[in-house]
Formats: structure tokens, sequence, C-alpha cells
């Protein structure tokens, strides 16, 4: 299956990238998809367990996804 | 009750006209502004940027907590987005109730509860022209309140 993987702010500049699509296997977890982005050029940068959201909602890194999700990494936000 | 992240300089009093009723004897404006100084640093100016729907859907579900939490409709929240000058307002929220208390609780409520839950992040630039990610949860960074109220 296939989930779109979003990233903001330093993670995006980390990465070189806002958004990847991720090949996973069925029932992959957050945790799955944080380890492809993890491998990727820049992505030792992100750090051990980030926030994360699948279709505009906070969930946990044990959640499973579902083809055609959104997962967002979203770096510590600092809004106001 | 109304929510707004917005590209464009917001217009606080405006949003406490919209507030304000007869119903209401207290109302409550607070207002965030590009500070010169974080952390030790000089700043020019901050560069807002939001993961938008997200950061709709969370702010809209903010207000409407605070609104049930505290017992009035009448809030309105607006975060502004792009490059902020030093002293431009980046958040606006306006509360009235009927009685100060409960105005003052929920303003606070909401600017806490956006500073930990809206995906919304800033990129200061400082005078010797470099530019950072601000990161690390901090609740109060930048901001200054403004608040005017009667009851």
């Amino acid at each position: 299956m296939t989930v779109t993987a979003l990233l903001f702010a330093s993670y995006a500049d980390a990465l070189g990238m806002e958004s990847v699509r991720l090949s996973l296997p069925t029932g992959a977890t957050v945790s799955d998809a944080l380890e492809r982005l993890r491998a990727l050029p820049g992505g030792d940068r992100l750090p051990p367990a980030p926030l994360v959201a699948i279709n505009l909602s906070y969930v946990r890194t044990d959640s499973t996804l579902t083809a055609g999700d959104e997962l967002a990494v979203i770096p510590p936000v600092a809004g106001g | 009750m109304r929510s707004a992240i917005v590209s464009r300089p917001l217009d606080p009093a405006a949003l406490l006209a919209e507030v304000s009723n007869i119903s209401n004897g207290a109302a409550i404006l607070f207002v965030g502004t590009v500070r010169n100084v974080n952390a030790g640093r000089a700043v020019t100016g901050i560069d807002y940027a939001a993961y938008l729907p997200m950061a709709e859907r969370e702010l809209a579900a903010i207000v409407a907590e605070a609104a049930q939490r505290f017992h009035t409709d009448d809030i309105v929240v607006e975060h502004r987005l792009g490059y902020l000058a030093l002293l431009e307002a980046s958040v606006a929220i306006a509360v009235a109730h009927p009685h100060r208390a409960a105005a003052y609780d929920a303003s606070r409520y909401i600017i806490e509860a956006l500073k930990r839950r809206v995906p919304i992040w800033k990129r200061e630039e400082y005078v010797d022209g470099t530019r950072e990610w601000v990161e690390g949860g901090e609740g109060e960074r930048s901001e200054r309140g403004a608040e005017s109220g009667k009851s």
C-alpha cells in the first residue's frame, strides 16, 4: 500500500522535501513509516518519537496505517 | 464563535467588536506580537508556516472546547501566517462573557492550547541575516498580552 508522508519546517529542511510517497506492507504502523523516512538522506535528523498525525488528527506511533493515508510528521509546534 | 488562519494583517479591534454584545459584561482581547529579542538574539522578524488544514481544524476544536468549558459562544480567534515584522500581531483572541473570570480563563485556555496543539511553526530572522526554526514547545515566546476589559 502507499501512504503520503508530509514533512514541515525543520523536518522538511532536514530531508530536503515536503512530501514523499512510501510503499509499505499492509498493516504497517506509523513507526514503520518513520523507519523508512529515517533511511532517507537527512532522515537521521528526525527525533526518535516525533509528533505524528494521520489524516489531520494526532495519533500514537503504534497506530496502523491504511492505504491512501496522509501521514504528517510534525515538528514541535510554535504558534502564537 | 469563529476561528481562522489568515495571510493578511490582523485587526484585533474588529475581533473585539465581533464578540461584544449587551449580554456580556467582560471582553478580553489577547494579542501576540513579534518581539525584538528571543533567547538573547536580536530578532528582526518571524516567518510563520502551518499545516493549514490541520491547523484550521485544531484551532476550531480548541475554540469549541473553550466555548463549552466556559459557557460562551462569543469567541473569535485569528492566527496569521507569512512574514511578520516586529510589533505585528501573529495571533488575536477575543472572548466575551457575562463575567470577567470566565472570560480571562477562556482566553488563557485558548492561547495555551494553541501553543501546544496547533501545527504552526515560526522561523525567526536575526539581525545578522540568519534564520532558524523555533522549536521546543515554548509556552512564552514572542508574545505580549494586550488586554482590555470591563466587568
